[in-house]
């Protein structure tokens, strides 16, 4: 790369910070957030619960837009284009977070429950790697670009809040693709009748399957004695790290190695060779590596906030906070949000979906996912919503002050990519019970080895998806009549 | 809108993917780099700054030399030559 230039005028005004209009629009977005924060604090200072997912996610939105991080290119651009950069950061993220999850559940404030192991975590990953190839970003990844003016990945956004919500409250037809036993297996679970757990798949798929599953950590079914050890040694070591380093010499040896002694003109490559060749791999972005580790951070600072908030309320969920506070209507039976306590993504986004069917009469809470567990808040008291938006928020303001932000209008092909992989990303979240954020990312760096088991679906949905994705270009190139 | 290829001049090529989110833009080029021959200059537009990450990664593995960047109003242009 012997060249870099920027069109951009350096001289005069411009120089300056504030000689760019999209540094003042990004001072201009920071400064609504702070303004908004104040005043919300204003009214009531227990809304300090909602602020802290507002301004991680935030942090997670600069981070993520700074270090192109897109979870769907880890599978993605390794069989696409055969490139482990994203990969990389990947792991780099799951190495620190977990060494910080380990931290805080040292602390006592550790937020994570484990999830159920089940086939339901490699088919919801598959489904969902397959529909993050065609809409180009994963669900972390579609808010941070719609925050670079990416209306496409609105789309997405759009597309995975509504499938949610429609899925979740399915019944008639879709009530005979549930086995039986799923069906009697909810009926014995004593739910209050107004959720009638067993008409609807997704009730009985919830109260007939998952819940008759078991998840747990590595450190408790290896049964570590004491806090420390089970939580460095059983759950980051054994469960995060390890694995992360066993796949880094994998990504090495597969799709780095080969165009790093060659560049290097390594012919008979020794044990040092390949250790170099190992530290080219991780550093070689050094922004996705940054990002790794700052996302690592932030989202173990995040369990951390909120535990101790938790601590200080003595509450286990914001719905305690908000019944208090005399905001009652967007509450489960038991008085519950969906509030987990760290980097989440899909959940909010459906009950955003499900509060505009609300609105317009389309929708019922009698059903688990909402009725139950984690009610249909209004978006603005919506805590994990605000952090999405925060994301959204945090990569604008970063995407403005690199000049990078572009309105940016989706033809026909990519608004029809967004729609229907935005609804499979949809579906493959609510069977894995999370996407690769919730079901991968925050359960691998805690000790569930079951967001392994969602990586490996996702990574043959993304490897199938790559797939059709090729025919498709095939298609396109032979249509437009270029002869590429 | 549509993606748009087309010979420039003997040896030097333009590959257009504005408008276009991931996978496309890295997709089309590694398709193209792989058609041209050697020494062949493409100059990709593009507007989507994560495909950047992965072009530049292409490069570096490949080792087609990513020999100028231009960026403005969020839309890049770039230079390659195949080796």
């Amino acid at each position: 790369m012997s060249e870099q230039s920027n069109a951009i005028t350096m001289d005069g005004p411009e120089s300056l910070w504030y000689g760019h209009k999209g540094n003042l629009y990004a001072m201009l977005i920071l400064g609504v957030v702070a303004i908004g924060s104040v005043w919300a604090l204003s009214l009531d200072t227990r809304w300090i619960y909602l602020l802290v997912y507002v301004w991680f996610g935030v942090g997670y939105g600069v981070l993520l837009q700074y270090g192109r991080f897109c979870m769907a290119s880890a599978v993605r651009d390794l069989f696409a284009v055969g490139v482990p950069r994203m990969a990389v950061g990947m792991l780099i993220a799951v190495v620190l977070f977990s060494l910080t999850a380990a931290i805080v559940k040292v602390m006592g404030v550790n937020t994570f429950h484990p999830h159920p192991i089940g086939w339901h975590v490699i088919i919801g990953g598959a489904i969902f790697g397959f529909g993050i190839v065609f809409t180009g970003g994963c669900a972390s990844g579609s808010l941070y670009k719609s925050g670079e003016g990416n209306l496409g990945a609105l789309l997405v956004v759009l597309s995975i809040s509504f499938s949610q919500a429609i899925y979740v409250t399915l019944g008639g037809w879709f009530d005979r693709l549930v086995p039986a036993s799923w069906t009697e297996s909810a009926a014995t679970k004593g739910m209050p009748e107004e959720l009638t757990v067993t008409e609807g798949w997704f009730d009985q798929f919830t109260a007939g399957y998952i819940w008759d599953l078991k998840g747990t950590t590595l450190a408790e079914s290896l049964e570590f004695e004491g806090e420390v050890a089970g939580a460095f040694v059983g759950n980051a070591f054994l469960g995060a790290i390890l694995p992360s380093l066993v796949l880094l010499v994998y990504l090495y040896m597969f799709a780095y190695r080969k165009g790093y002694l060659r560049r290097y003109k390594i012919e008979m490559p020794k044990l040092g060779d390949h250790l170099r060749g190992i530290w080219s791999m991780v550093s070689s972005s050094r922004n996705t590596a940054i990002a790794g580790l700052g996302l690592g951070l932030l989202a173990g600072l995040h369990m951390w906030a909120t535990g101790a908030l938790r601590d200080h309320y003595q509450i286990f969920n914001f719905g305690e906070l908000l019944a208090d506070m005399g905001h009652t209507a967007g509450l489960s039976l038991q008085d519950t949000v969906f509030d987990p306590g760290y980097w989440y993504i899909t959940t909010q986004e459906a009950q955003w979906g499900a509060w505009v069917m609300e609105k317009a009469g389309m929708m019922s809470r009698d059903n688990i996912f909402f009725g139950l567990e984690n009610g249909i808040p209004n978006p603005i008291i919506n805590a994990p919503g605000w952090m999405s938006i925060g994301i959204i928020f945090g990569a604008a303001v970063i995407a403005l002050s690199r000049r990078e932000f572009k309105w940016k209008v989706p033809n026909l092909e990519t608004a029809m990519f967004a729609l229907i992989g935005g609804a499979l990303m949809g579906l493959g979240a609510r069977l894995a019970m999370g996407c690769n954020i919730g079901a991968f990312f925050a359960t691998v760096t805690n000790g569930d080895l079951s967001g392994w088991v969602f990586l490996a679906g996702m990574t043959l949905g993304g490897y199938l998806g790559v797939k059709g994705f090729s025919r498709w270009m095939e298609w396109r190139a032979g249509k437009d009549e270029f002869d590429i | 809108m549509a993606v748009k290829f087309e010979k420039v001049a003997d040896g030097d090529y333009l590959l257009d993917v504005t408008g276009y989110v991931c996978p496309h833009p890295q997709m089309y080029t590694k398709k193209v780099m792989g058609k041209l021959e050697s020494g062949d200059v493409l100059t990709l537009l593009f507007d989507n700054p994560s495909s950047g990450e992965s072009i530049i990664a292409m490069c570096d593995s490949d080792g087609n030399d990513l020999f100028e960047r231009t960026e403005e109003g969020g839309t890049s242009q770039w230079k390659i030559r195949k080796a």
